[in-house]
């Protein structure tokens, strides 16, 4: 199967949500934590060249909340791995603020190490000076409140806490954004309520830039300051939603229902246009 | 540095009062249990199954002794041979002979490490010498050693280069094979989590993929040993000669050519402890640091 890259898009129709219009050019001084602009990314395989993501644009303010929805096929991890230069675009820039740190649906700690241990190699390639590392540790474990914990092995701690940590971890490197890759996937619904109150407790605490890759609608509402939904196949922005509730957010709210529906229906749209006759 | 300070928002705008508990609740629940056996059944559980299957074997040994199924010549009773090893072992004779053959064992081992390391982190680095090098590699690990003994003889005459070049060729194809084997395990995932945190070339080789890879290589040295014992002892029973010391297979070679069944059945014997003494002194510890620092340690059911 062989899928070509879209016609590059020259005009912004104001009627047509798929298509996005150029970024303008960065002014000087400009504060974006991440810019996409206009990105492609072809693969190349055995069976011919696939578009993951066709003429993406995003951009993510510092402090802001992002979260990138999407089927599968819309190139969301793609679009992570080039934002974390793990891979190069085919065509477009990306910029991001320092080097982002980056979270995975598996916790990805190393075995062999203690869960502080694992903490420490983040903090050692941050600069952080030997000295204050078992400190930083200690207030990195409290912040995900795991304090105490540094000493488990990661077979010790349960699949929550595992993430917690790798939290942790992603806060040691001190990036001003944090990638996140389906970090709750692989969680019970229980646990994973809890971690979205914990992160957006750690993400008011810390200040920092979030990307949250997820193809979990109400978790997108229930997170993100912006939910941007992707096409798939290849990955294109559909449209934008600016997530404006009031108050403490749980998954239940009424108001995330709302909008989640709303999105589903777009989302569900979109997955429909693919079905093959 | 983003600040770390809870006191810049208020909590209950973000979340719900009985996060931290419900949170602190699923952490005691989901939990794995850190119940430690206590040492003396840990030890109790390790020592003593195969002590009775020790004795198990002593006692049917001393049966077909008592039946006479065959003649004295051939199976001593389990007293004489015992009455044996203690002579050896208090004149001294049994360690002079242990003594000879493990450390030539040992060098011959770590000679093979050295050279196998490189073989090994090569295969699993180009993939032309992986399709090319390891199925050779592999083919080799089936060769009985006692086969190369002839042509070490004929390239080293009788010397300790002929038995290194036998305990070489029998241990290497096993480290190289585990030490790729082990690097093969480790998960691209950990790659990817090491070029996130800012991990060079050497930061990965050292803080991800040497301890990732270490399971597979310890098995691999492991088994090397095992072959470097064996290949030795084929080397010690084949060739006799006083320029090779008297090694644990020269000493039986003399109970041999004596008909000395109690001294032939000692050597035996003190082969098999050398070799399992090794595996439980050196490796057994290793493994079990390695293996219960990840978790992975067989659990029982």
């Amino acid at each position: 199967m062989t899928t070509l890259v879209g016609e590059p898009h020259i005009g912004y129709q104001a009627d047509d949500p798929r298509v996005v219009p150029p970024l303008p050019d960065a002014p000087s001084g400009d504060t974006a934590a991440v810019r996409i602009d206009r990105v492609s990314k072809v693969f190349s395989g055995r069976r011919g060249k696939v578009a993951a993501l066709d003429n993406v644009s995003l951009s993510v303010t510092p402090g802001e909340f992002v979260c990138l929805l999407g089927a599968s096929g819309c190139g969301k991890s793609t679009l992570l791995n080039l934002i974390s230069e793990l891979d190069s675009p085919t065509d477009g820039t990306v910029t991001t603020a320092g080097r982002p740190a980056l979270m995975f649906q598996e916790s990805a700690l190393f075995p062999w190490l203690t869960a502080g241990q694992n903490i420490a190699l983040a903090l050692k390639y941050a600069g952080v000076p030997r000295k204050q590392t078992k400190a930083r540790i200690e207030e990195l474990l409290d912040l995900v409140r795991l304090s105490g914990h540094s000493d488990r092995r990661i077979h010790e701690l349960s699949g929550g806490q595992r993430q917690r940590v790798a939290l942790a971890r992603a806060l040691g490197q001190d990036s001003r954004v944090l990638l996140m890759d389906e970090p709750f996937a692989a969680l019970d619904a229980i646990t994973r309520d809890v971690m979205h109150d914990e992160l957006t407790r750690v993400w008011k605490a810390t200040g920092n830039s979030i990307v949250f890759v997820t193809h979990n609608v109400r978790e997108a509402v229930r997170l993100g300051q912006r939910v941007v939904l992707l096409s798939s196949r290849p990955g294109r922005v559909v449209r934008d939603w600016k997530v404006d509730i009031k108050g403490p957010r749980t998954i239940e709210h009424p108001e995330v229902g709302a909008l989640a529906a709303e999105i589903t229906v777009r989302l569900r749209e979109e997955i429909a246009s693919h079905a093959r006759p | 540095m983003p600040a770390l300070d809870d006191s810049v928002i208020s909590r209950d705008e973000v979340e719900r009062e009985d996060t931290a508990a419900v949170g602190a609740g699923l952490d005691a629940l989901e939990e794995p249990d850190r119940i430690r056996e206590p040492w003396w059944r840990k030890l109790g559980s390790s020592i003593v199954p195969p002590l009775l299957a020790l004795v198990v074997v002593l006692v049917i040994w001393e049966v077909v002794y008592l039946l006479g199924v065959k003649p004295e010549v051939m199976l001593p009773s389990p007293a004489a041979v015992f009455d044996e090893l203690l002579r050896l072992l208090q004149g001294g004779q049994a360690w002079e002979t242990i003594r000879t053959s493990l450390s030539r064992g040992l060098v011959g081992f770590a000679m093979a490490i050295v050279a196998a390391v490189p073989i090994g982190l090569a295969i699993a680095r180009f993939n032309w010498l992986r399709t090319s090098v390891g199925p050779l590699l592999s083919g080799l690990q089936s060769m009985p050693s006692v086969a190369w003994v002839p042509l070490a003889i004929l390239w080293f005459q009788i010397s300790p280069a002929m038995i290194y070049m036998v305990v070489l060729l029998g241990a290497v194809p096993s480290i190289a094979n585990g030490l790729t084997a082990g690097i093969d395990q480790v998960p691209p995932l950990y790659s990817r989590v090491g070029h996130v945190l800012g991990l060079g070339w050497w930061g990965q080789a050292r803080h991800v993929l040497l301890p990732a890879s270490l399971p597979g290589f310890l098995a691999g040295l492991r088994q090397g040993w095992a072959f470097s014992w064996r290949s030795l002892m084929a080397a010690e029973l084949i060739v006799t000669s006083s320029k090779l010391g008297f090694g644990l297979g020269q000493l039986m070679n003399q109970g041999r050519d004596m008909s000395d069944a109690p001294l032939l059945y000692s050597g035996l014997i003190l082969i098999f402890v050398v070799g399992v003494g090794v595996e439980l002194i050196m490796f057994r510890p290793l493994e079990r640091a390695i293996l219960d620092a990840r978790g992975l340690a067989a659990k029982k059911r």
